[in-house]
Order: C-alpha cells, then structure tokens, then sequence
C-alpha cells in the first residue's frame, strides 16, 4: 500500500499510525500463540516466564515437560485415539463430501440452495447442541462410548467443510478443459485423469485437511459421547485444563501450534499448485 | 435453419428436441441428486435425526403416564377440589409397591421434584415405608408423607400425567405452571435462563463489534497490499485459524491469569503492585478477549475478499474529485465493503452465541454463556428434558440467523481461507 | 459416628488368619478370571493415588488384572444413566457419594448389595454390617472413607497473632480481608452461612427447609460475595491458595493435606463446622460377577486402613482405625489430621442426603440465579 505522491503530510503520518494499529493487531493474533512456546521450555513448573528465562540462563529451560508427555501412558494413548478417530472420519467425510460436491455443482442439481444449506448446518449448529443431540440419539441407537459413534459424529462435523472447498475448487473449474481435451482425442477416462483430477485434487486435500483438523480438534462432542476407551487429545487437554494447567499442556500446545504451521504450509503449497496449473500469476 | 418453424426441432432419431432436451435435464438433475443422495442419507441419520430426537425429549413427559398409571387412571373424573378418595390412594400404593420392585421410580421422583421440591423424598420414602401399610391406603399414605395430604400434588400429578409437556419450555424462561395451569414468572429468586439468554445475546454483539474493529483495518490492509506481501500477512490471519482451539484458549489462560504473563510484565513494569495484580480471567473480560481472539479470523476474511473486489480506482477518482480522505472513504469504500460486514458479523455472531469451550474455561461467574447451562444440565443436574428445551430455544435463533445469512451472503459463497 | 473413634481390641492373630484366607480366596479366583481390565471410576487427584497406592496396586500385583482409573466421579450419575440407555456399561465400578448413589439406586443402574455376603469381616470376626460406621452401608453403597467438606486458609496470608480459627472468620472481611474461593455450588455454603450467622448446627437443615432461612442464608452469603472466587474442580482450591490468589478456600480435607504434606505449603484446616460425609463403591448393573472379588478386598479391614496411609479420610470401617498408622512418605502422625480426630470433630455436621436430594434442583437454580445478580 503505497503511499500517493499526492498525499499530503497529515496522510502521511495518519498512514504510519495505520501501519502502527496493523501491526498491533497482528500481534495480538500472533503473539499469543508464539508466547506459549518459550514457556513449554520453562524448567520450573511456572505458568510464566522465570529469572533464569529472562537472562537466558541455560538452567532455565528443560525438555521435562515434553518428557512428561511422550512418556504419559495417557497421552500417548490419547495421540492415537485422536489420529485413528481423525483419520477414519477425514476419510469418510472426503468421499461423502467430495461425490456430493459433484452432484451439487451440477447446473441441474434440484433445490440446490436448499440442500447447500442442510449440508453446511453442522457447522453453523453450536457444537454443544449437536453433542446433546448426538448423546440422545447414539445412546438410544447403542452408537454411544463406541469409536464408530465418536467417528461418526466427527465426519459429520467435518463434510461442511470438504464440500465447501470442493464445491468452490469445481465452481471455478474451466469446463472447456474438458472440450479441449477432447476435441484433441483424449478419451473420458484420460481427460478425467489427466485434466479434471488434477485441478480438482487441490480442493479435495484442503477439504480433507479441514476435516481432519476439526475432528482432532474437537472436543465438545466427545466429551459427551464417548467412553473411557475413546479419550482423545483434546478431552485429555480439557480436563487438564480444567483442573490445573500443568506446563505438560504447554508442550502439547507448542506441537500443536507447530502441526497447524504444518498444516499451514501445505495448503499455500497445494493453492500455490492449484494456481499455477489454472494459470494464475500472482501479481 | 431449414426448418420451418411450423414443424417443430427434432433431433436426429426424430424425437422433438423438447422432449429430448427436458429427458437429457431430468436425467442429469437424477445424476446430480443420486450424487448428493448418500451424503444427504448419512446426515439424516447422523446428524438431522439426533436433532429431531432432542427436540423430541424437550417436550417427551413420559414419566407419570408409565411408573403412575393405575394412578392417573383411578383419577379420572377427579373433581379437583378436594383430595381424591381411597381407590385413588389404593392405586398409588399398588403403583409405587411394583415400581420400587422393579426399581424404576428414581426417574419419576425426579420429574416430580423439578416440579415441586420434596416430591423426590415423598416417593421414595413412600415406596420403601409400603411393605408395613394397610389399607385404608388414604390415610396411611397422609401419614407417611405430608405432600399425599396436598392438594396441589394431585394436581401436578393430574397435568404431568399427559404424554406431552410444555413445562421444560416454561422452565428455560424462566416461567412456571401455578397448580391450576395458569402460566406466571417463576420467583424473582429463581430467575435465571432468560437473564443468561440475553448475557449470551449481549457478549456475543460486543465479541463481533471488537472483531469488527480489529478485522476491518487488517482486512484493509490485506487487500490494498500487492498480493506477494498480503499472501505472506495472511499466514498471520490462518495461523490462529489452524491452531486447536484449546490452544488459544489455554495461552489466554496463561497470559491473563494472575500470576500470568501479562500481570508479572506490569508487576515488573512496575505499572500496578504485586498485590493489585489485575483480575482479567475467570470474568467477562477473559471470555471477551479469549473469543475476540479466537473468532478474528471469521471476520477478517469474509471482509478481505469483499474488499478485495473493490477496484482501487474507485477511491482515486474520489480523491481526484476534491473528497477529503475520511469523506471519500466514508462515502464510497466504506459503503461497498457492507456486504462483507454482514458476512463476518453474521458468523461471527453465530458462531459466538453456540460457544462452549472457551467461556467454561476463561469464562468464570460472569462470563458464563447459556450453552454452559446446557452442558450443565446435561452433566451435573441431570435434567435432560430441561437441557433439551434450553438446546432448542438457542438453536432456533442460530437458525434464523442462519436462514439470514444464507438469504443475503448464501452459504456457498463461504471461503475458507 | 462419635463410637467410631473407639478402638476394639488388638486381634492381630485374626487379622493375619483372615488376610491369609483373603489371600487363598483371591488366589483361587485370580486364576478363574485372570488378566481382565478392570475400569474404575473416581474423583482423580490426590484421592485416586491413594486408591492406586492402596487398592490398585497390590490387587494388580496379586491377580494380573490390568486396572483403569476414570476420572469421571463427578459426573458419574449422568455416565451411569447414559451407559445404561445405551446399553453398553463400560465402567466396573463407580466411586460415587451417597446422594448420587441414592438417585442411582431408584433409577435401577447399580446393584443392591448384600453387604453381610460380599464384604470382608472385620479381623475379629464382626460382619461387615455392624463393623461400618453408620450410613456407610446403603442399598446400593458401600463407603470406603469419610471424608469432610472444610474451610482452608494460606497461614502465610495473616499475621501470626492473627491467624482464623471458626467459620465465622471466613465471613469477617474487616480482620480477615482477602479472596475467598468458595465451590459453586449452594451445597457447604448454605450451611456455613447460616452458622456464621449464629444458627446452632442442629438446626441448620431444619432452618433451611423454611423460605426465611434460605434467606438468611444467601443474605450472609452477600455479604462476602464480592470477594469470592468460586470453583467447579477439587484440585482447583489448593491450587488457588497456593497462588496466593485467594486467602480462604473451601476444599475437600485430603486435598489441603496433600498440598500440606507433600508440597509443603504453608496451609492450616479450619476444622470448625466441617460437613463431613461418607463416599464410597457402587457397582453398576450387570458388573457384580466382575468386580464381586476386587470389591471384597478393596473394603477389607487392612485395605481401608492403608488408604489412610496416602490421604487423610477416615476409613469407613471402625475396625480399620487401629491399623491406621503414619502417613506413607512423611511418616506424620495421621490421626490428627482426620476428620473424626476427636478435637476436629466437636462442631462437626453430617451432610444431610436426603434434604440435598429434595431441594437440590431448587436451591442449584437459585444460587445460580444469586450469582448471576
């Protein structure tokens, strides 16, 4: 944002204030979430940052609460938990997401607004309603403390998502790709292959990987459906934080905070791809 | 065009083209819905039929009608006046001696008691005192517990007989059944949902304001930037988007609290005294913040990317037509980033209203939210039909919220990220 | 509960003779149903190490069977009714308190217990229906300690010459100024206010059944509500007093003392009108068979004892309070640090169920609604 030469000095200045604001908003975004991470490392079990840390003094920090938690027999069985409940509903919610998103950017799809906006409701419903519902009905359907139930529930959770993103990837797909790779005498199959799945591919990973991260991020419906067999990361982290927050939870924050960064990277990657292929330029 | 335009368009093994083309649009509209056809039938099942059973349970009285039935049997035709005779009386006796042999009474004494205090006692002290009593039933029974001498009793087991109840609904604002069925405002003392309802109400119009605040100079930025330095800004704006929600909230907790970050700063600043630390979690503050915090991004974005259609020239030929810059933004950006406002302020404000986590966690006495009474009746009080109607009422207003949204923005005009 | 204190002569020849018949029973059994997981529901904390330590562990090491501990007492009754809807009842055995028990009872989601048939005898013979101490033995309950409902206070927080002793001080701001950390609930609070107020502790119940007494109550609460941090988790008021983020805060007794003991923190018990209660096993429908020989050597004699060697509960047992001996780790003393010590027990108060379970529903909205105000 370039300042115009025809700016006068009060613009000027008011631009610098602006900037200012910005970049204090920034770090109440940001800021936040990098404080944890110095703290994870804290040596004493201190919710904030010691003498020791101040001066970096190497007495100061410690790996102990990383120990802690890779060698929890909770934890670790939390972390899996959490990966097969995530994992199982990401690929359900994908392909029931994705052969929906199909259908439903079809020109001819009946009542299309209508059926858009039943499939999103599991995101706009607040979580704590759909967990009080999902605890009546799987309860009574023997679906309760079960993984399939927890898995269920959580694909539920996450189609919004996959068929948001795969709706928006096919709405902006060019069709007369597909003519041109007929007309130059590719059969249905390669033209699927060769020019439909790879455009559509960027959509359906980002899809997937919201699905995912809502399921391993969900806490509320698990609390209320699952058994003990079922305890997730995110329940562990809730009553840990409920009752006291150790400086364990820290550790798991800052590997959680380093996965989203992960996760991050590969969808600026993947719409960077998208991008390239469509033949969009960044400015 | 050969054709004359008597003869109508056939294709080319004759059939009208009309025909043909409305076969070809049936058939791809069945293709299209077979598509969408078993993610619709797992969200039935899965999610739509769940809701429809809550919904059920907030009104589903079966309590009276099954473990009292002799009961509400022998009282019909019961004047309502004076208390009922003995073949009543003898009724409840026979009905409460198989219910404490199957043991089953616990979930009626507990509908009873939600409606009148002592009623809970009265049935199970009633059931187990049952084995010494004789008939006359009536006066043995007055004798064993008061509340069978009182008519309003009778008259609450009379109404909670039927099979379908409005007093869960009554319950969650706050209203109550006077004995003889007239509706009235529960005890000043006992008020406390409605309250709750508006607090969410209110919390979450301040929550989307503040992000409005923040959002709208960031989103600005964003979307003046060239795009290489926006793209980069904008991992800033998804990286809290991405990050587990718990996350957020326990650095909140870590930063607000008193022996927390932001405290010791100012203790070290020497800003405020070590024994006035700041209270700033556990209160409104804490969930105002922690929520502004963690819904940001909801608003930023739908407001970059109304922004981001706004050509730039607009704004030129403003400045270059003698507007001062405040007028110029006031009258002709500020106007077109409207739609965007109502985007993120909408979902902001929805997603506000259903929040759970945060407010439990940070949210203290104050900044509790109505959906903490939900979990808490689901979890500590146990009443389910009053969880279920509280769960209603707040899903009925995200729902027209919704039905708003999906009006004017349409939901498959959201982006994510 | 005051015979409770009394001791019973020194059978040890019994004791041994009876653990060695336990031991040959459990022996045999272990080899019927080897290696089973046993899901165990209670309140964590402090208090879960001490059924770890003196429960969990030896049967553990005596049968092979694998034990999970559930954090999850506090919400057992909705747990224990959501499984049993569903069907599927995952839990063994649920530590639970009498009221919820109660409720559970009527509801049919645990068994009715045979006390005389599935408990251990006392060592010198006494069954287990006369050796418990009084309510410990429900239809459906069994307690295993007596624990109490207190008011703690950070000593290093007041003047030395200046140091609270009643219930009264919590609710003197003027000589005793700070935060409180009271737990969000009327239950505790209501009581205590209303003796703070100058009601004799026999009447309390009584006085609050009546609409001017519950006023009372809520109006002494007033009176401090400014200053109260309230909490929902048991491990929450330690953790307050040791943050020094409040002065006084209401705790479970065993809670303060492990803070006192094994943290070393500066923290002294108000034992002036304590609201002891008892809290113990309830099994859920269907488990018996499962859980029948853990629960038979998880209330014996010794085994309550033990418990007393990691927390400062009471055994719910009157002939276990002679085993009691010194805590594990420090080797203190732990019988002044008992609820039913004699000096800690002159103005006690037994928690009322039945009154709780009345008006629980009730008072729950109102106090609710008074926070709200």
């Amino acid at each position: 944002m370039a300042i115009p030469s025809y700016a006068t000095r009060g613009e000027r200045i008011w631009h610098y204030v602006f900037l200012g604001i910005c970049a204090l908003i920034f770090l109440f975004l940001v800021g936040p979430l990098l404080i944890i991470i110095p703290l994870s490392f804290n040596a004493q079990p201190y919710f904030t940052f010691t003498q020791e840390m101040l001066t970096l003094d190497p007495a100061g920090f410690s790996l102990r609460w990383y120990e802690d938690f890779f060698t929890s027999r909770a934890w670790l069985n939390a972390i899996k938990n959490s990966f097969i409940i995530g994992i199982a509903s990401t690929i359900l919610a994908t392909i029931l997401g994705t052969v929906a998103a199909l259908g439903l950017s079809s020109r001819h799809m009946p009542a299309r607004s209508a059926i858009m906006a039943l499939l999103i409701s599991p995101m706009i419903v607040p979580l704590i309603i759909s967990a009080a519902a999902m605890f009546f009905f799987f309860s009574k359907v023997n679906l309760a403390q079960t993984y399939l139930g927890v898995i269920l529930a959580h694909t539920a959770l996450g189609i919004p998502f996959v068929v948001i993103t795969v709706t928006a990837t096919l709405s902006s797909f060019d069709t007369t790709l597909i003519k041109a790779a007929h007309s130059l005498g590719a059969n249905p199959t390669r033209t699927f292959f060769k020019v439909v799945l790879p455009l559509v591919t960027p959509g359906v990973v980002s899809g997937a990987l919201f699905a995912f991260i809502t399921s391993f991020d969900e806490v509320v419906v698990v609390l209320f459906i699952s058994g003990p067999e079922q305890r997730t990361m995110p329940i562990q982290m809730w009553s840990g934080i409920r009752e006291q927050i150790s400086p364990t939870i820290l550790a798991v924050a800052t590997l959680l905070v380093l996965l989203s960064m992960m996760m991050l990277t590969t969808l600026e990657l993947l719409r960077r791809r998208s991008e390239r292929l469509r033949g969009v330029t960044p400015e | 065009m050969s054709d004359s335009p008597a003869s109508p368009l056939t294709t080319a093994d004759g059939v009208p083209l009309k025909i043909s083309l409305r076969r070809a649009v049936r058939r791809s509209k069945l293709k299209a819905f077979l598509l969408v056809s078993p993610l619709l039938l797992f969200l039935v099942i899965a999610f739509i039929m769940p809701i429809g059973e809550m919904l059920w349970r907030s009104v589903d009285n079966p309590e009276v009608s099954t473990h009292l039935s002799r009961t509400v049997d022998a009282l019909e035709g019961w004047d309502r006046e004076s208390l009922p005779g003995e073949e009543v009386f003898a009724a409840l006796a026979e009905d409460l001696r198989e219910g404490q042999q199957a043991r089953n009474l616990g979930l009626l004494s507990s509908r009873l008691n939600y409606e009148k205090s002592g009623m809970r006692s009265a049935i199970t002290r009633s059931a187990r005192g049952l084995g010494a009593l004789e008939p006359p039933y009536r006066e043995a029974l007055i004798e064993l517990n008061a509340h069978w001498g009182d008519l309003d009793t009778w008259k609450l087991i009379e109404r909670e007989s039927s099979p379908l109840t409005l007093s869960y609904y009554l319950a969650a604002v706050d209203r109550q059944l006077t004995p003889d069925g007239e509706i009235v405002r529960a005890p000043e003392t006992q008020r406390l949902h409605v309250n709750l309802f508006w607090r969410t109400l209110w919390m979450s119009l301040v929550i989307t304001g503040l992000t409005l605040l923040l959002g709208y100079p960031i989103a600005f930025l964003l979307a003046s930037l060239p795009l290489r330095y926006s793209n980069l800004l904008m991992i800033l704006v998804l990286l809290p988007f991405w990050t587990s929600l718990l996350v957020r909230t326990t650095t909140w907790i870590a930063i607000l609290q008193s022996q927390g970050v932001l405290n010791d700063m100012m203790v070290a600043l020497g800003v405020i005294a070590d024994e006035a630390r700041w209270q700033m979690i556990h209160n409104k503050t804490g969930t105002i913040v922690a929520m502004t915090h963690i819904l940001l991004p909801f608003m930023i974005l739908p407001l970059y990317s109304v922004m981001k259609t706004i050509p730039p020239s607009y704004m030129r030929a403003a400045r270059s037509l003698g507007g001062r810059p405040f007028l110029c933004f006031r009258r002709v950006y500020f106007p077109l980033t409207i739609p965007g406002i109502a985007a993120g302020g909408i979902l902001v404000f929805i997603l506000s209203i259903g929040y759970y986590i945060t407010p439990a966690l940070v949210g203290g006495q104050s900044g509790r939210f109505i959906t903490n009474y939900i979990a808490y009746h689901m979890q500590t009080s146990l009443n389910w039909g009053l969880a279920a109607a509280i769960a209603s009422i707040l899903l009925f207003v995200v729902v027209v919220f919704y039905l708003v949204f999906n009006r004017i923005i349409g939901v498959d005009k959201v982006k994510l990220g | 509960m005051k015979h409770y204190q009394q001791k019973a002569g020194k059978p040890a020849m019994k004791l041994i003779a009876c653990a060695v018949a336990g031991v040959s029973v459990l022996g045999v059994a272990s080899v019927v149903q080897a290696q089973q997981t046993l899901n165990i529901v209670s309140w964590g904390g402090a208090y879960s190490m001490s059924q770890e330590r003196a429960y969990h562990e030896p049967w553990r090491e005596k049968t092979g069977d694998d034990i999970v501990n559930i954090d999850r007492s506090a919400n057992a009754l909705a747990g224990l009714r959501a499984q049993s809807q569903a069907g599927n009842v995952t839990w063994d055995l649920v530590d639970m308190l009498p009221a919820d028990a109660m409720i559970a009872c009527a509801e049919g989601l645990i068994e009715p217990l045979d006390h005389d048939e599935l408990l251990a005898e006392a060592p010198d013979g006494t069954p287990p229906s006369e050796d418990f101490v009084d309510g410990a033995l429900g239809e459906c309950f069994v307690a295993s300690i007596v624990y109490s409902n207190i008011v703690a206070f950070n000593s290093s927080m007041f003047p030395e010459d200046q140091q609270p002793s009643t219930i009264e001080d919590v609710f003197d701001l003027e000589n005793y100024p700070g935060q409180r950390a009271l737990m969000r609930r009327p239950i505790n609070n209501l009581e205590w206010a209303l003796i703070a107020d100058g009601v004799d502790r026999d009447d309390v119940y009584a006085m609050l059944e009546t609409e001017e007494g519950i006023q009372r109550a809520f109006a002494k609460l007033d009176t401090i509500k400014d200053h109260v941090i309230w909490w929902e988790e048991g491990a929450q008021p330690p953790q307050l007093l040791a943050d020094r983020e409040v002065a006084f805060a209401s705790a479970y007794n065993g809670r303060i003392f492990d803070a006192m003991v094994s943290e070393n923190q500066p923290f002294e018990i108000i034992w002036d009108a304590q609201v002891f209660e008892l809290d113990g096993w309830v099994v859920p429908t269907g488990k018996l068979d499962k859980v029948r020989d853990y629960l038979y050597f998880a209330t014996d004699t010794q085994r309550l004892a033990d418990q007393a060697q990691y927390i400062s509960y009471g055994p719910a047992r009157l002939s276990s309070s002679e085993y009691v001996s010194t805590h594990a780790e420090t080797g203190i003393e732990m019988e002044p640090h008992m609820p039913t010590y004699e000096p800690n027990f002159a103005t006690a108060i037994q928690k009322d169920d039945e009154f709780w379970a009345d008006y629980s529903d009730e008072l729950n909205q109102r106090f609710d609604a008074w926070l709200a105000q």
